[in-house]
Order: C-alpha cells, then sequence, then structure tokens
C-alpha cells in the first residue's frame, strides 16, 4: 500500500468490500463446515479498521482481538492466506496452526489475532515499548473491544503506556455489546472514552460508520505521537450485524436497533461521498465490488486445494529452535 | 431413574442448591441474561432473581476474587468460568487466595466456594481455548478438584461441591454438555463423594484409568479391545483430589497391567501421580510398566488433523493395552 497522503480513497473503499465479501464467504464456509471452532465475523464494523489503517504506514504496528480477519485483510495479507488459515491449512497466515482467533503477519507487522479477552494489550505496549526503545517513529494500534476495559490487563497496560508515555493508539471498537452483555450492564461508566481520563490519556470518540472520520481523526493523533510519543484513546462507535460468533442467535438486541445501524452502513457511506463528489460512478463500484467478490472466491478454491500442516511437523513450532526438549 | 443431559443435570444440580440455601450465588459472564454460554444455566434467573443469578463484565480476576472474598464471610459462591481456559486470568485468586486463606489465617477463614465451567480441549478451538487445566489446580495444595464424565456424576459432584467447606473445582467436559446418562429423579438427593472413583465398566485384563472427557473413549475402546479378547476394566477417577487409591489399587490388584488415558498434557499431569502412587504402594501387582495416554507435549494446533494427532483416541489407547498385555 501506498503512503497515507496518497492512499486512495476508492482503494480503500475496495478493502471494505473486500472484507464484507470475505466474511460473507467465511459465514457461508462455515456452515459448510470447511471452517471450525469458533468463528467471528467483522461485517458493519469495516469503517474502522480500514479508516485506522488508511492513517498511517505500512510498518506501523497493529494487533487486535480474535474478531481479526479485517486486521489482517487490512494489512495486506492475501485473502488467499486468510481463507487458508480459516480452513487450517498450510498455506494460511498462522500456518493452518492459529484458526480464526489467531490470524498473524509478522511481515506485514500484523501482531494477531488474540482470543483471550484483552491479554493483547499489554503486548501491544511491548510493541510500543519497543518503537521507543529503538528510537523509532512509528506507532502502535492496538483495537479491542467494548469487552475488553473491564480487564485488569487492559487498565495495568493503560497504566504502563501513560507512565513510560508510549507511542500507542489504542482503539476501542464499541460495538455496544461484548456477546449478550450490552455495554450499559458491563461497564460502570457513561462512555467508554472516559477510561483514558482516569489514566491521564487523552481520549476520543469517533463515528465508527464513517471512514473518513475514522481515518482523519486517527491521522491527526498519530502525527502528533511521531512527533512526540505519548498514547491516546479513541472510542469508535460502530456495529456488528452478525451475532458475536457464528453460534449466537443475538437474541439480545431488536431487528430494529440492527437496521437503524444498517442504513447506516459504512460501506454505502463512503460510497455515497464519493459518488456525490463526482469520483465514483455505479460501473465503477461495480466492478470493484464484482473484484472482491472474485477475489474471496477464488481465495476458497486456493484454501480448498491447499495442502494440511503435515503430521511430522506437529512439533516444529513448540519451540523456537524446532527441537523436542 | 431418567435419562436426562449432563448440561440438564448440571442445571438441576444447581436449581437444587439454591432453593436449599440462600447462601449459594452463582456468578460469571452470561450466566444470567444469556441463560449461560453453554446453557447450563437455563432459566436460573427467571427462578431466584438477579439477586443470586449475577452476569459480570469479562473481569474473571475480579469476580473470582470477589467470590473468594464473599466466601470469607460465610456465602457460598459459584463462581462460573465461561471455560476454564479463561480461569487462568484468574489463576491468582484461584490458586493463591482461595486455598491459601484457611492456613494462612490460622484456620480462621475457610473458603466455601465452587468454581465450575468446561474444560478441555474441545473442537479446534486453537491453543488459547483447549486448556486442560486439571493438573495445574491439583497442584495447589487447599483446593480440590472434580472432573465429572456422566449426567449423574456430574449432578452428584457439583451438588456436593457446593456443600463442601473449602474451595472446589468441578471441571466439567465441554464436549460431553449434550450427552445423556441415567440420573435419579429430582425428588431423591443425589450427592456423590469427593474423592470416590467408579468402576463405570467390569474387565479382568487391564485396568484403563481415565476421567472426564477420556470416559466416554475408554468405553468405546474397550468394546473394541473385547474383539480381540481382551477384557478392560473402565475406572474413572471422577476426582482428581483427593484421589481414590482403594478403587485404584483394588482394579490393579485385579489386572496387573494399567493404561491410564488422560486428557491433559503429558509433563507433570494427572496420570503421572496416579502411576507414582501405584508403584509405590502396590509394585508388586504389576505385571507390566504402566503406559499414560496423554495429549502431545505442544500447544493445541487448530488444524483438525493436526489436534486429533495430540488428542488421546482409539488407536493409541489399544495400542497401549496392547503393549501392557503383551497381546
Ligand atoms: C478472558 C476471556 N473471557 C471470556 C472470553 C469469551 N469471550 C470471547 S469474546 C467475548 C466478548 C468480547 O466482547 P468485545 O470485547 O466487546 O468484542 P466484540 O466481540 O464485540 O468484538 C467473550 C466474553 C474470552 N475469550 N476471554
Ligand atoms: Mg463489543
Amino acid at each position: 500500500m501506498q503512503p497515507v497522503e496518497q492512499r486512495d480513497e476508492v482503494e480503500m473503499l475496495s478493502l471494505m468490500l473486500l472484507i464484507r465479501r470475505f466474511e460473507e464467504r467465511a459465514s457461508q464456509q462455515y456452515q459448510a463446515q470447511k471452517i471450525g471452532g469458533f468463528c467471528h465475523l467483522y461485517i458493519g464494523q469495516e469503517a474502522v479498521v480500514a479508516g485506522a489503517v488508511a492513517a498511517v504506514r505500512d510498518d506501523d504496528y497493529i494487533i487486535t482481538a480474535y474478531r481479526d480477519h479485517a486486521h489482517a485483510l487490512a494489512r495486506g495479507t492475501s485473502a488467499d492466506a486468510c481463507m487458508a488459515e480459516l480452513f487450517g491449512k498450510e498455506t494460511g497466515c498462522s500456518r493452518g496452526l492459529g484458526g480464526s482467533m489467531h490470524f498473524f503477519n509478522r511481515q506485514n507487522h500484523m501482531y494477531g489475532g488474540h482470543a483471550i479477552v484483552a491479554a493483547h494489550v499489554p503486548l501491544a505496549v511491548g510493541l510500543a515499548f519497543a518503537i521507543k526503545y529503538r528510537d523509532e517513529d512509528r506507532v502502535t494500534l492496538c483495537f479491542f473491544g467494548d469487552g475488553a476495559i473491564n480487564q485488569g490487563a487492559f487498565h495495568e497496560a493503560l497504566n504502563l503506556a501513560a507512565l513510560f508515555k508510549l507511542p500507542i493508539v489504542f482503539i476501542c471498537e464499541n460495538n455496544l455489546f461484548a456477546m449478550g452483555t450490552s455495554v450499559k450492564r458491563s461497564t460502570s461508566l457513561k462512555q467508554i472514552v472516559d477510561r483514558a481520563e482516569g489514566y491521564d490519556i487523552p481520549g476520543e470518540i469517533v463515528d465508527g460508520m464513517n471512514f473518513r472520520e475514522v481515518r482523519d481523526k486517527i491521522a491527526e493523533i498519530v502525527s502528533s505521537i511521531r512527533k512526540e510519543p505519548h498514547p491516546t484513546f479513541v472510542e469508535v462507535r460502530t456495529y456488528r450485524y452478525r451475532g458475536h460468533s457464528m453460534s449466537d442467535p443475538a437474541s439480545y438486541r431488536t431487528k430494529q436497533e440492527l437496521e437503524k445501524y444498517r442504513l447506516d452502513d459504512p460501506i454505502t457511506r463512503l460510497r455515497a461521498q464519493l459518488t456525490r463528489e463526482g469520483n465514483l460512478t455505479n460501473e465503477q463500484f461495480d466492478q470493484l465490488d464484482k473484484k472482491a467478490k472474485e477475489t474471496v472466491l477464488a481465495s476458497v478454491k486456493f484454501a480448498e486445494k491447499s495442502p494440511q500442516p503435515q503430521l511430522d511437523k506437529l512439533y516444529d513450532y513448540t519451540y523456537a529452535n524446532g527441537t523436542k526438549p | 431413574m431418567r435419562e436426562i443431559t449432563y448440561r440438564q443435570a448440571l442445571n438441576e444440580a444447581l436449581a437444587e442448591e439454591l432453593e436449599r440455601d440462600p447462601n449459594v450465588f452463582l456468578m460469571g459472564e452470561e450466566v444470567a441474561e444469556y441463560n449461560g454460554a453453554y446453557k447450563v444455566s437455563q432459566g436460573l434467573l427467571d427462578r431466584f432473581g438477579p439477586r443470586r443469578i449475577i452476569d459480570t463484565p469479562i473481569s474473571e480476576n475480579g469476580f473470582a476474587g470477589l467470590g473468594v472474598g464473599a466466601a470469607m464471610v460465610g456465602l457460598r459462591p459459584i463462581i462460573e468460568f465461561m471455560t476454564f481456559s479463561f480461569s487462568l486470568v484468574a489463576f491468582d485468586q484461584v490458586v493463591n487466595n482461595a486455598p491459601n486463606m484457611f492456613t494462612m489465617s490460622g484456620g480462621q477463614f475457610n473458603i466455601p466456594i465452587t468454581f465450575r465451567g468446561p474444560n478441555g480441549p474441545a473442537h479446534q478451538l486453537g491453543a488459547t481455548h483447549s486448556h486442560a487445566t486439571e493438573p495445574l489446580y491439583a497442584n495447589a495444595p487447599g483446593l480440590k478438584v472434580c472432573t465429572p464424565a456422566t449426567p449423574r456424576d456430574a449432578k452428584g459432584l457439583l451438588k456436593t461441591a457446593v456443600r463442601d467447606n473449602n474451595p472446589v473445582l468441578v471441571l466439567e467436559a465441554e464436549l460431553l454438555y449434550s450427552s445423556k446418562g441415567m440420573v435419579e429423579p429430582p425428588d431423591e438427593e443425589l450427592l456423590i463423594p469427593l474423592g470416590q472413583a467408579e468402576v463405570k465398566r467390569e474387565g479382568s485384563d487391564v485396568s484403563i484409568i481415565c476421567y472426564s472427557q477420556t470416559v466416554p473413549l475408554a468405553l468405546a475402546t474397550a468394546q473394541k479391545l473385547e474383539d480381540e479378547d481382551i477384557s478392560a476394566e473402565i475406572v474413572d477417577l471422577r476426582s482428581i483430589k483427593p484421589l481414590d487409591e482403594k478403587a485404584i489399587f483394588d482394579s490393579v490388584a485385579k489386572t496387573h497391567r494399567v493404561v491410564i488415558v488422560e486428557q491433559d498434557c503429558p509433563f507433570c499431569g494427572v496420570g503421572a501421580e496416579v502411576c507414582y502412587r501405584i508403584q509405590q504402594n502396590i509394585f508388586d501387582e504389576l505385571d507390566a510398566p504402566i503406559i499414560r495416554v496423554s495429549q502431545e507435549d505442544v500447544p493445541m494446533p487448530y488444524n483438525e488433523r493436526l489436534e486429533k494427532a495430540v488428542l488421546p483416541n482409539a488407536d493409541k489407547v489399544i495400542a497401549a493395552v496392547k503393549k501392557v498385555c503383551y497381546a
């Protein structure tokens, strides 16, 4: 991808389409039992990760929780490698060993895919620590859900980041629910962003259905961090259209609530903005969507014909030197 | 007797204990309004109300500790971990506070708490979500650990755990929630003591010692071994700690050959302790070295084929049995 200033909005719209089509296809393949374990879809939240990566350089660090397919794709991991991971294949982004919740891509600075709620927030602080230690001007973007902010690990991590003035953006993807628990029932604060205040970390609220707002706000924060390292907290308000995971019917929320958010769809919004400004025709949009669908369909074929990890390599990835103790 | 699922059996145990003792409450993630991530607490919120069936934020260390504190002043908390893999976030409370309090306070504060939830590898959940935690907890002095494999044992052990005056972990079997079995009717009190194994199948050639998810595996394997004229006795430990030495020794004295089928990882696993006790106490009864079948010593891979290779299975158990029987 190109550096941030020139990164094209049409390109980012394509990314959002790719994420959506990927997740739809993953859902279908899960139902066909090609994918096992837990599988959490990102549909509805696309503008958050797209806006965030559009605001940073490719060598900045990103890390997230288990709803991670989109973050891997946004970081340039191919749909092939992502789908193959879901299929548990050798060609997957974690060699078929991680699965849906544990996507990694070292080369593209995507540091996971972490399935224990909030356990990766201290890791993110470690990434940021290393940046400062080496006197680099990178930043770390740490994504997590609204459910993560009540874990001890989260609080300890925020304090450490503030204390050591580390270059990190904490991005809370507030989709109003942690599984079946609404934020109102999980958190004593009126608004999540106020968590930051307790650690003297500046906080912002951003509309996560609006790609441009996410990108611009994070770009502004990141440029200030590059000048002088410090943590910042962003509460991004978004919504997941699907259940928590493939096995959740989401009966704890109303159809009307879901419909309200779908009308505010992040892809439709960016498309409308670009069309209104004369930068995208309907034909062009259809073309982008067609391409996204084709890429994803090809990824299923790729995953299907990819080899399984070999049984005799079972012990190769337990210790770094590849030997059995 | 009637046939119910493992899930229903646990649900009945919870309901009966909540009914019996007003100091008992159930707390955990999604236990109330969602009726439990695995629906074990189905209907309990409706029946007992939000004072006693309590949803928490994702704060395992916090609510496990809350339970220990409440137990210090006489409440009898049942703390649900959505899975025991997440109990690792609360390790400090479960291992450092709950079991040490009684000793440290010179016997002033016992901790009558139950920690429960699914434990052990399920299906393709990957390394972070597949922990078999029984050896971790059984290693801590002051904790009791049970691992029911049938609906009847699940109900009887959970009820006993709630009434115990010490911290007890009820490690449920994630893959067995929907399995069925015969259980006494609800009007008959069912309590199964901790530390009592059960012979789930009589046999004469080899003792297969197992617990939790490896019990159905051992039973199915025993059926196959029958075809090869090997008669396997299946000893379900039911409790890891206290451990029923007598039941183990009785079976070994009868068959003289032992295979331990455990769901945990091999290093310092449950089978290591069982092995030690057998050779220490009834060495002369053994006609062959004991073999342990456990997981491989690797973080759990997501890939289905590799996961199968990591877990105990019928082929591995049969090979081990043949080896100890020199067959
Ligand atoms: C320590 C821990 N506890 C519980 C879980 C089970 N769990 C997985 S996701 C989740 C909800 C998290 O919600 P949120 O952080 O809002 O993220 P979202 O799913 O909305 O993206 C829960 C309870 C877990 N994975 N880790
Ligand atoms: Mg959420």
